[in-house]
């Protein structure tokens, strides 16, 4: 029977009335009175000397209120980057310095030289044409393992080379895993690129910064999943702005997927602007400037190989990584491809030695950073690809391989530092094989044959990480900053609730899920119950939302928050009652006596909180506020198995997904109905790399891919219907609601499902190629089948 | 975009007066050219619109038996008023675009265009149409003239195209997988004298007829009978979303399978 309401109930997304109806407030929807609009000029080549910028026409032109150029930025600080990784000779990682608008040289297609500001964005945008650049081009650095060669062009003249760092983990078992390489009965290798992806948030960024002269106080409203870190980044780093003089607000935010995690140009700019003009500016990315502006996500060259003794077990993983940084870093970008990627490369399974080596490189071309699962998905492809490749090199079914190697008790303490508290391998591969019908499939092949088409059916495991914790230990790690989540809960006199939490809903679905825990501990509805995030003025610091952290994390410190809020409660009950607080008991919105029918109501006792006249006030103070500040122990550690059908026209390549199934262990389920949402998001995203999205430059740097006429987004059509199932929960041992986080899960599964799908259809069709890269198009479908 | 006046003709000789003036650009639909516009890459001083001309509206049955489609009339108005007589071109512009496309974009712009990439010149290229314009009649056949190109002189409006209606015919495409037109797409026409076909999307010089295919079709009107042969992938377009040796590939896939829908 399923519950209408609290934890494990599917309640309505509340917030869902305002976003379908029109009535949301996101960014661009924030007009200020006398507001000024900016036009940035962008380089339209990868790399050259900027030797002048002369803005003399253009400032002459009608509507300019101001023209900035880099030259305006000398004396304001770098864009700053988040995460310091360390190399695997101990040396710190190459740091170049960031502007707010290009000095001295252009690095990217995309990359903002001047910024005009003007009454109107067409007479921005006018002056802009009129601004005259003298650029000399310069070779641009496209192609990672060129770019890392010596005497190659340098992206950034004042470091050493185009190598950001060379990171090896871990660095004490690199000699361990040689030797059992060299001891192994069978060694399977495989190269492959994880393909550069745009995240394409159905909303652009947006920024509006503004600026109170009689106050000195700054305000910043900005596409951010995480706006009190752009107050601390921006406000410490770039503007030298404190805290308690700047404001953000991240509004109503229309997707975010990593890539309104980080701290952008735009964002200084606007804030910077509307003090030099007195006045509000704001900058509305169009989707064009979003495709060369926004950070990129994965870009990825791998080499992987796995030891296997002669019985199949894994003895050793090694991978040989390029990772590509762009031109600068943005703001979490050096964590990715190290401690979000190198510690996953266990997977599900007992490889007892592993050893990973990245190299990050800069190459001209738009920052790469964080994209909906962040390193993970990187990892978990390579594994889960290189498994599938052992299994048909060894003749042995890919599933069985899987199950031989799981991990099967837990805690269990990986070769890569990580520690797993809970999961079940099997489980969920048991609940896969049910729900894909995989004893179903050999007829649907027979099916489709007889159509002329090829069937191929592909699974993989994953493991996540979310939560990224403690903040010790990334502190150790290189993070520059914590990684806590904090809330308020405001009780009110009429017993209402606000929960003013760190967290950031652009889109989860926070304003729905949040309530549900609040009124499964009070025993009162939902409705009672007000979520307040995204503006630093009024929640406490908090560290936002990416990698699936809000419930586990930000859910966590509601939760402490509200067991404050409830033994204070309880004080004032046993007050009222006139009884032992020992003996009070919350039970449906009321408090009682045990043994006794002697009870007060929740909002007797929030009355009497904030009305205290039979108050113990010298005991307590008035009021019911509680904040707390929640720091994990630990990761979570979401799992599962996936399962993908595809279809193939050998005639043309054309793959189409026929079905899609994920069984996932995500701990506890605070909403199932916004769980499904979670994964069929991620898969579509996951599908959407593997059959169709790619990022892609020419050797001098232009971005091929630069709208939806070359950039391929999946649509619905291209989507099967999921089965998706969550049934198997081991709980998280760690966090108070044994939630895992799932927002990521899909995007991280989905693609070695389907391209060992679409391998097992070619092979049926007598083709083996081993391996074929990603977005597996028709194109490259069609060329490998007839290569 | 940059400013530009804007004139609404409501006959053909007005709207050709207006493209007289300096700078004037025609605009019907719009689907191609307000995306160019917005992106600065064209810079006309009057935009001479087509859409209130009502003339060139609708579509109708000629003395000879031809489908006149009027060249302001849209995709979605083909989709459904011709459906009945020329079921193959109405199933075309049924899957020209989105929805928005549809009810905005006309069959006299997309031939004006004569985008490499477009769907309806292949109809008007197979079906052996005859392109109407204020000055004159131009058949197909001496219409498309390459990439983007056309016997179009300045300022010349396509006003109507009659369509001969095959005894059967068929529209194959294959989608790029980003925008949605065709990576290569195949109309094969039949009529009694005859094969047509054309193809749409593959080649550096735009639409084409694949005569080889016409001739083994004429005689013997099979899919089977284009097997082993093939056009050839040099003059093909080759880019992110495929060589010119798939798309020649393309070409005999897409037309076999149509010449299958027909037998």
């Amino acid at each position: 029977m399923p519950k209408d309401g609290g934890i494990g109930a599917s309640s309505k997304r509340r917030e869902d009335i305002r976003f379908l109806t029109g009535e949301g407030n996101y960014t661009d929807d924030i007009n200020l009175h006398g507001q000024a609009y900016v036009f940035f000029l962008r380089s339209d080549i990868a790399h050259g000397t900027l030797n002048s910028v002369d803005t003399s026409a253009a400032e002459a032109m009608p509507g300019v209120v101001k023209i900035f150029t880099g030259a305006d930025f000398e004396a304001v600080g770098s864009i700053p980057c988040g995460w310091q990784v360390t190399d695997k000779h101990g040396e710190v990682m190459q740091e170049p310095r960031h502007p707010v608008l290009a000095h001295g040289k252009v690095r990217h297609v995309g990359e903002p030289i001047a910024a005009v500001v003007a009454e109107s964005l067409s007479e921005a945008r006018d002056a802009a044409e009129a601004i005259v650049l003298d650029i000399t081009d310069l070779p641009a650095v496209i192609d990672m393992k060129e770019a890392v060669k010596a005497g190659a062009p340098k992206v950034h003249d004042d470091l050493t080379s185009n190598l950001c760092y060379d990171w090896g983990f871990v660095e004490e078992n690199k000699g361990a895993v040689d030797q059992a390489f060299k001891d192994a009965a069978h060694v399977t290798t495989l190269e492959l690129v994880n393909n550069r992806l745009v995240a394409n948030p159905m909303e652009p960024r947006v920024a509006v910064g503004d600026y109170a002269r009689g106050t000195g106080d700054h305000t910043l409203y900005t596409t951010s999943q995480n706006p009190h870190v752009i107050r601390l980044l921006m406000g410490a780093f770039v503007l030298g702005i404190p805290e308690h003089k700047l404001r953000v607000v991240a509004p109503d935010v229309g997707g975010g997927f990593g890539t309104k995690i980080f701290h952008y140009q735009e964002e200084a700019f606007c804030t910077f602007a509307a003090k030099a003009c007195n006045r509000p500016v704001k900058w509305t990315s169009s989707r064009s400037e979003a495709f060369m502006s926004d950070a990129h996500g994965r870009d990825h060259v791998t080499k992987i190989q796995m030891a296997l003794d002669k019985d199949n077990n894994f003895t050793a993983l090694r991978t040989d990584t390029y990772a590509n940084m762009g031109a600068y870093l943005s703001t979490f970008a050096p964590s990715v491809p190290t401690w979000l990627h190198g510690t996953l490369m266990a997977g599900n399974y007992k490889t007892p030695l592993i050893y990973v080596n990245v190299k990050a490189v800069f190459t001209n071309t738009v920052p790469v950073d964080a994209y909906r699962g962040a390193g993970r998905p990187e990892a978990t492809y390579q594994l889960e690809r290189l498994v599938d490749k052992c299994a048909h090199e060894l003749g042995v079914d890919p599933i069985a391989l899987r199950r031989q190697n799981f991990i099967t008790e837990f805690p269990y303490a990986t070769p890569v530092a990580v520690e797993y508290d809970t999961g079940d391998y099997v489980a969920t591969m048991d609940k896969l094989e049910e729900i894909s019908d995989m004893a179903g499939f050999a007829a649907r092949r027979t099916a489709s044959e007889a159509k002329g088409k090829l069937r191929g059916f592909g699974v993989n495991c994953y493991i996540e990480a979310c939560g990224i914790a403690p903040s010790n230990l990334v502190g150790q790690l290189g993070a520059r900053a914590g990684l806590y989540e904090s809330a308020t809960v405001r009780v009110n006199a009429t017993g209402g609730l606000v929960v003013m939490t760190g967290s950031h809903s652009h889109g989860q679905g926070h304003e729905t899920a949040f309530p549900q825990v609040i009124a499964e501990m009070i025993g009162i509805p939902e409705d009672m119950i007000e979520i307040v995030h995204g503006d630093t003025a009024n929640t406490p610091m908090g560290m936002g939302t990416y990698g699936s952290r809000s419930l586990a994390v930000g859910g966590s410190a509601m939760v402490r928050a509200t067991e404050k809020i409830i033994a204070k409660a309880k004080k004032i009950a046993s007050h009222l009652l006139e009884a032992s607080e020992g003996d009070i008991e919350l039970k449906d919105g009321a408090f009682s006596v045990a043994g006794t029918d002697k009870s007060v109501a929740w909002g007797d006792v929030t009355l009497a909180a904030y009305v205290p006249h039979n108050y113990p006030l010298e005991d307590i103070e008035p009021g019911l506020e509680e904040t707390a500040f929640y720091d994990p122990s630990n990761f979570t550690y979401p799992s599962g198995a996936y399962a993908c059908e595809v279809e193939l026209d050998p005639e043309t390549g054309h793959v189409t997904i026929e079905r899609f199934a994920a069984a996932d262990d995500f701990g506890n389920i605070v909403n199932p109905m916004i769980v499904t949402g979670q994964v069929h998001g991620g898969l579509a995203q996951g599908i959407g790399q593997a059959l169709m999205e790619n990022c892609t430059y020419d050797s001098d740097g232009q971005l091929l891919s630069a709208s939806y006429m070359d950039y391929a987004m999946p649509r619905a059509s291209d989507l099967p219907f999921y089965t998706v199932d969550h049934s198997c929960q081991t709980p998280c041992t760690h966090n108070p609601l044994g939630v895992k986080g799932c927002g990521e899960a899909g995007a991280i599964g989905s693609p070695p499902a389907v391209v060992n799908a679409v391998l097992d259809a070619m092979r049926s069709g007598g083709k083996d190629v081993g391996h074929i890269d990603m977005p597996v198009t028709p194109a490259r479908v069609w060329a490998a089948m007839n290569g | 975009m940059y400013n530009f006046d804007v004139e609404k003709p409501t006959s053909i000789a007005d709207a050709v007066a207006a493209l007289g003036r300096e700078e004037a650009q025609p605009i019907s639909g719009g689907q191609t050219l307000i995306p160019t516009l917005k992106a600065r890459l064209a810079m006309p001083s009057v935009l001479v619109s087509l859409r209130g001309i009502a003339e060139m509206q609708g579509i109708s049955t000629d003395g000879q038996g031809r489908l006149c489609i009027g060249g302001g009339t849209l995709h979605a108005v083909v989709a459904k008023e011709a459906a009945a007589q020329y079921p193959a071109l109405a199933g075309l512009a049924a899957r020209i675009g989105d929805p928005a496309v549809r009810n905005r974009g006309t069959i006299g712009g997309s031939v004006a265009n004569n985008d490499p990439s477009a769907c309806y010149p292949s109809a008007v290229l197979a079906s052996g149409a005859t392109v109407v314009t204020n000055a004159r009649e131009i058949a197909a056949d001496d219409f498309f003239e390459g990439m983007f190109a056309t016997a179009l002189e300045e300022g010349e409006i396509v006003t109507e195209v009659k369509f001969p209606i095959p005894e059967k015919a068929h529209y194959e495409k294959f989608i790029q997988p980003a925008s949605r037109f065709p990576l290569v797409a195949v109309f094969v026409a039949k009529f009694a004298d005859g094969v047509r076909v054309a193809v749409t999307g593959a080649s550096e010089n735009g639409v084409f007829r694949w005569t080889d295919a016409e001739d083994a079709l004429s005689s013997n009107f099979d899919a089977g009978a284009i097997e082993g042969l093939t056009v050839d992938g040099g003059g093909m377009i080759s880019d992110l979303h495929g060589s010119g040796d798939y798309r020649a590939h393309l070409v005999g896939v897409m037309t076999k399978r149509a010449v299958a829908a027909l037998t």
